[in-house]
């Protein structure tokens, strides 16, 4: 048997992988291998991840990488590129990182056109303490924190991010919402994001709709059907700015 | 590097502006800031200096994201700082963290203000505890405590070598008055005085291609396991101890036949400085001390100097409720000193004030 395509760009020293079983961040990680591989940036290219679940790739790519704390890789990733223009900074969080305590650096990222590329990852819950409520979650699903169901009139409803960052940026700002269930899309949205940066435009960020069987208790099929049929419903998948040109509107 | 003063310049000023041209002539990348009373002229003489050198500025959004601008600056091997004061240097705890946890060798100019809390915007020694022992770690950092501009100045550029040489993060702890008052300064270039500024160097970013075979670098900051952090932090600990004659600094004088030493430290040790001048001429044997490095702390020169004096009495002074006290007493636990305390939390400490407190307890 032919072993899976590996993108060169990983670091295979730390593979299998630390991710649950079914968990999305290991398609979000291949795409991103596989783009960071065909823009032949990995040697210009500085990996940056937040803490909760996407800690667990501080190590995944053979590129230079650092751990920072939760909600904080935005302005590490800010305080790099404002450093060293030439390198390519890719910041790597999950919603609660930030829409919820990183929240003010996000937003002030995205006002100031800070020209770095953050991926965020949004799979409704805080996976790595858990299970609790995130900004994300969807108005009635159950967790931890939320155990009879989000109540939007007490906690408010889900945080639209690439909607809210989009009303904030100016046009040269790239700001698109993926999903893993889309994998050349999703890939084209991370290459898209990635291009936008390295041609000095702006602020490029990319959320992307993911799975949590862990958290949410639910086997292979109720996850891909809670992904399709209920995120992407309240989350609409697509591009919101692309100053490159080339949008699937 | 390109000298920037030219003949040593006697200039009166400020020392927030003498913070600025420090961090100028020691050769600052970047600077990343938000404001805060009374830090601001730093930013404000930054903002003016630094475009006419080629070094960069930003205003972040808080003091969470100035902090963490610059830990991400220094990671990619630009010389970075911030200033900050209260609130500020309490949001900036988190940062200070990181840097201590991953070795990040920034520099932060601390201008005490009052506290607790948002307290007053004009003066303190408050910040002691939280500068030297803030955030969640085991407080291994350097922290300078300044009583003149001058000191600023020298220190400032001494902090960024020591920063670089040791990978510790430097703290350039200053108050309100020194912030803001204006007294004379001699303004130079470090390579005047024979002093060599290291270069800094890239932690992530490295020069080589990863493609042709270099090996990625991989920033930890989060551990799986008790035992690799307890690994860790050990060696950090046993860095930081076999440093601590190295870094030390203080001032002694007229400790040697001393009935009652005063410690104190940053701007009240020069009321201090005046206080035993006065007291020697009255008869009265006092003698004082002072920890210019309240971390590490010179503990065996304050042992030494109890030791030789034969002092009874320790006399300490700040203008905050007992944070040199405590710092002062954990590293000199044992000694068969009585300890005496001029508490003046937020308020300033004149010569008067320890002469009085002086003959009322000798």
């Amino acid at each position: 048997m032919l072993a899976p395509a590996v993108p060169k760009s990983w670091y295979l020293p730390s593979k299998p992988h630390k991710f649950c079983p079914g968990c999305g961040h290991g398609i979000v990680l291949k795409a991103l291998g596989e783009v960071i591989d065909e823009l032949q940036i990995q040697d210009q290219a500085i990996f940056g991840c937040d803490i909760g679940c996407s800690l667990l790739a501080w190590d995944f790519f053979a590129c230079d990488s650092t751990q920072t704390h939760h909600g904080r890789t935005t302005p590490v990733m800010v305080g790099i590129k404002r450093s060293r223009p030439e390198l390519t900074c890719i910041g790597y969080m999950g919603d609660g990182g930030g829409y919820s305590i990183g929240s003010q650096h996000l937003l002030n990222a995205a006002v100031r056109n800070e020209k770095v590329t953050l991926i965020l990852v949004n799979n409704t819950n805080y996976g790595m303490t858990g299970g609790q409520m995130a900004p994300t979650t969807l108005p009635g699903q159950k967790t931890e924190t939320s155990p009879y169901g989000r109540d939007p009139e007490t906690t408010g409803y889900p945080t639209m991010g690439p909607e809210f960052l989009a009303e904030l940026t100016p046009d040269s700002a790239y700001i698109a919402r993926a999903t893993v269930s889309k994998y050349k899309q999703l890939k084209k949205y991370l290459k898209s994001a990635l291009k936008n940066q390295m041609e000095g435009n702006g602020f490029s960020f990319v959320e992307v709709l993911s799975t949590c069987p862990t958290n949410w208790r639910t086997n292979a099929q109720q996850s891909w059907n809670f992904l399709e049929d209920e995120m992407e419903k309240y989350f609409p998948v697509g591009e919101l700015k692309n100053p490159l040109g080339k949008g699937d509107k | 590097m390109p000298r920037i003063i030219g003949n040593p310049k006697k200039s009166f000023v400020t020392g927030n502006e003498t913070a600025a041209w420090a961090c100028l002539v020691a050769g600052a990348d970047m600077m990343f800031g938000y404001p805060i009373t009374p830090q601001n002229e730093i930013m404000h003489y930054w903002t003016r200096l630094a475009p006419k050198h080629g070094r960069g500025f930003l205003q972040t959004e808080d003091e969470l994201s100035a902090g963490f601008t610059v830990c991400g600056s220094v990671q990619c091997g630009k010389k970075a700082f911030t200033a900050t004061a209260g609130p500020g240097n309490v949001l900036m705890q988190e940062p200070f963290g990181m840097a201590e946890a991953m070795r990040l060798p920034l520099l932060a100019i601390i201008q005490q203000r009052g506290g607790p809390s948002s307290g007053t915007v004009v003066y303190s020694q408050q910040e002691v505890t939280l500068t030297t022992f803030g955030g969640n770690g085991e407080g291994m950092r350097i922290v300078y405590s300044t009583a003149s501009h001058q000191e600023i100045y020298d220190y400032t550029i001494k902090g960024f070598n020591v920063a670089w040489k040791y990978r510790f993060p430097v703290f350039i702890l200053g108050d309100g008055y020194q912030a803001k008052m204006r007294e004379p300064l001699e303004m130079y270039d470090p390579e005047d005085r024979g002093i060599e500024m290291i270069k800094p160097y890239p932690l992530i970013g490295l020069e080589g291609k990863i493609s042709a075979g270099r090996e990625p670098q991989h920033l930890c900051n989060i551990y799986s396991l008790e035992e690799e952090l307890y690994e860790v932090v050990m060696k950090v600990a046993a860095e930081y101890e076999a440093l601590e004659d190295t870094i030390v600094e203080y001032d002694e004088k007229y400790c040697n036949d001393a009935d009652i030493i005063i410690v104190s430290h940053g701007v009240v040790s020069r009321a201090a400085d005046d206080a035993v001048k006065a007291l020697r001429a009255q008869g009265i044997k006092a003698g004082y001390f002072r920890p210019i490095t309240l971390r590490p702390y010179p503990r065996k020169q304050l042992r030494a100097a109890i030791a030789k004096s034969g002092a009874k009495k320790l006399l300490i002074a700040e203008s905050a409720y007992g944070q040199l006290d405590r710092l002062t007493k954990q590293e000199i636990f044992g000694e068969n000193v009585k300890i005496e305390n001029l508490f003046k939390p937020g308020v300033g400490i004149i010569d008067y004030d320890i002469i009085s407190k002086v003959k009322s307890v000798l």
